[in-house]
């Protein structure tokens, strides 16, 4: 039982596996704070991106402008040339007041996790791959093992190999601080504080074409992630991620 | 395990307290420094509220970018515009000779100008972006006095701290902070890539706050009032975009 390693008298009856968390509260609490922002963020994301899905490079962009793409979706506003002969609903008001609300609960939410990943070693330990891992031969048998699908080994509901740590790397210190640049850089206000965090991007609509690749990447982390965890198992990797405890045997021990 | 627990207890309690009365402190100095938006009541206030703030004290006296001549968007594009009104057409058929920009509120000399008497005003050239918050943009260079100097002639009280500004069009009116009416790039732009402001894109006048986005930049506004609180305007939010779901500051 969980809540019993919490009294003053168990400590020493109860085994220390039994009182070990998979990941620890800073961790659960953090990713689901960031799964609801994030979430938030996506659908709201869709939302004023359909006021203009056309995307252009440099500092300036609009219909008069040749685009770099446009996405072949109708547009929530009627001046967008789509070929489609209707309009979609405008949602932008909520949706842009929701998307920074979100973007705010990330962010502060992300900086409590990088700070206590780096505090407590978080990231050395649990996410920086082994120097033993990072050969083609280690890279080839995680990758060989993921494409048979081969169900997850015991030790993996304890440890992530050496995919899952450098896909979280990325995601953690690559994706997210390009995503949080890239949508500060549209902000008229911040350009003029921060010239340069547009300039070296390419301008606002490269920071704008740019946020939006980057979003993509994000929700295709999302989704294999998803897919991942429920072939792991998914009822036991949400529970550990949300109790801390990875497998139902604690309970039957 | 006890100690830890218990330990952990303290802590807690204590970052929960110095959390708590750290935010009554901050919620306090906001208030006095002028870091809370009129739109920050409701379920999005938190984060409006955050926004306002922290760009606030980090943009308060920083300058648009502005552009070369040859980064100029050609041709610039013209957002749709509701229709004009009959008083609209009736001044533009006498070349907005009649046009006037009244200024009320907390000055000490209130005034009306007409387009003459602004443009005999020292002017001001800019080459900024304008973004709309559907994600186009287009780069212009801008000419028009700068709003400072229409409240330096008026003599703003010292009490103000927003200037509201309305547009010939009765439902469009907006409002922006002191930082941002005496910033030297907010302009009563009469002039667009070297002629007259055309209709289409504001003309014969329209504020220019090139550090926020387009909805704050009215066109053919007709009056401005200095005041020191929002809540006798409209529904109190701070002008009509909050009243349509948008935030008031959009400096993003």
């Amino acid at each position: 039982m969980a809540d019993s390693v919490c009294g003053p008298t168990s400590a020493a009856a109860v085994p220390a596996t039994t009182v070990r968390s998979r990941h620890s509260a800073v961790v659960r609490v953090t990713h689901w704070i960031t799964t609801l922002s994030f979430l938030a963020l996506l659908v709201t994301g869709v939302e004023i991106l359909i006021s203009h899905p056309r995307f252009y490079w440099g500092e300036a962009g609009n219909v008069l402008t040749p685009p770099l793409f446009k996405l072949p979706i109708p547009a929530s506003r009627a001046k967008v040339p789509t070929g489609y002969g209707y309009v979609l609903p405008d949602q932008n008001g909520w949706s842009r007041y929701l998307h920074f609300q979100s973007a705010w609960v990330a962010v502060l939410t992300g900086f409590v996790y990088v700070g206590f990943g780096f505090f407590t070693g978080h990231f050395r330990q649990n996410l920086l791959p082994a120097r033993a891992d990072l050969t083609r031969n280690g890279l080839a048998s995680v990758i060989a093992q993921h494409l048979r699908i081969r169900p997850a080994r015991a030790e993996e509901a304890w440890s992530y190999n050496v995919l899952q740590r450098l896909t979280y790397l990325l995601v953690i210190f690559v994706l997210f601080p390009l995503v949080i640049w890239t949508g500060l850089a549209m902000s008229p206000a911040i350009a003029s504080a921060i010239p340069a965090a547009v300039t070296v991007l390419g301008g606002q609509q490269s920071a704008r074409t740019l946020h939006f690749f980057v979003s993509v990447f994000l929700v295709l982390f999302f989704l294999v992630h998803v897919v991942m965890v429920c072939l792991a198992g998914f009822r036991n990797r949400v529970r550990a991620m949300i109790t801390g405890l990875p497998a139902a045997r604690m309970e039957r021990a | 395990m006890s100690k830890i627990s218990r330990r952990k207890l303290i802590t807690t309690g204590v970052v929960a307290t110095a959390g708590a009365s750290g935010l009554a402190v901050a919620a306090s100095l906001a208030r006095r420094y002028g870091l809370i938006p009129p739109d920050s009541g409701g379920l999005y206030g938190p984060g409006e509220t955050l926004t306002y703030a922290a760009q606030r004290l980090l943009t308060r006296h920083s300058l648009a970018r502005e552009f070369n001549r040859n980064q100029i968007s050609k041709p610039p594009f013209a957002n749709e515009v509701a229709p004009l009104g009959e008083a609209f057409k009736r001044l533009q058929e006498g070349a907005f000779a009649g046009w006037r920009l009244a200024v009320d509120g907390m000055v000490a000399r209130p005034a009306s100008f007409s387009l003459e008497e602004l443009k005999g005003f020292p002017g001001r050239s800019q080459i900024t972006h304008l973004a709309c918050e559907e994600g186009w943009s287009y780069i212009a260079e801008w000419m028009g006095v700068p709003l400072s100097h229409i409240l330096n002639a008026v003599g703003t009280l010292p009490h103000a701290r927003y200037v509201v500004y309305r547009s010939i069009q009765s439902d469009w009116w907006e409002s922006i902070d002191m930082a941002d009416a005496l910033h030297p790039q907010t302009l009563v732009a009469h002039g667009m890539n070297g002629s007259e402001l055309p209709v289409a894109f504001g003309g014969p006048l329209r504020l220019r706050v090139p550090r926020q986005l387009g909805y704050k930049n009215v066109k053919y506004i007709t009056s401005l009032t200095v005041t020191d609180s929002l809540t006798r305007f409209g529904k109190g939010l701070g002008s009509a975009s909050p009243e349509s779901g948008y935030a008031w500051y959009a400096g993003i």
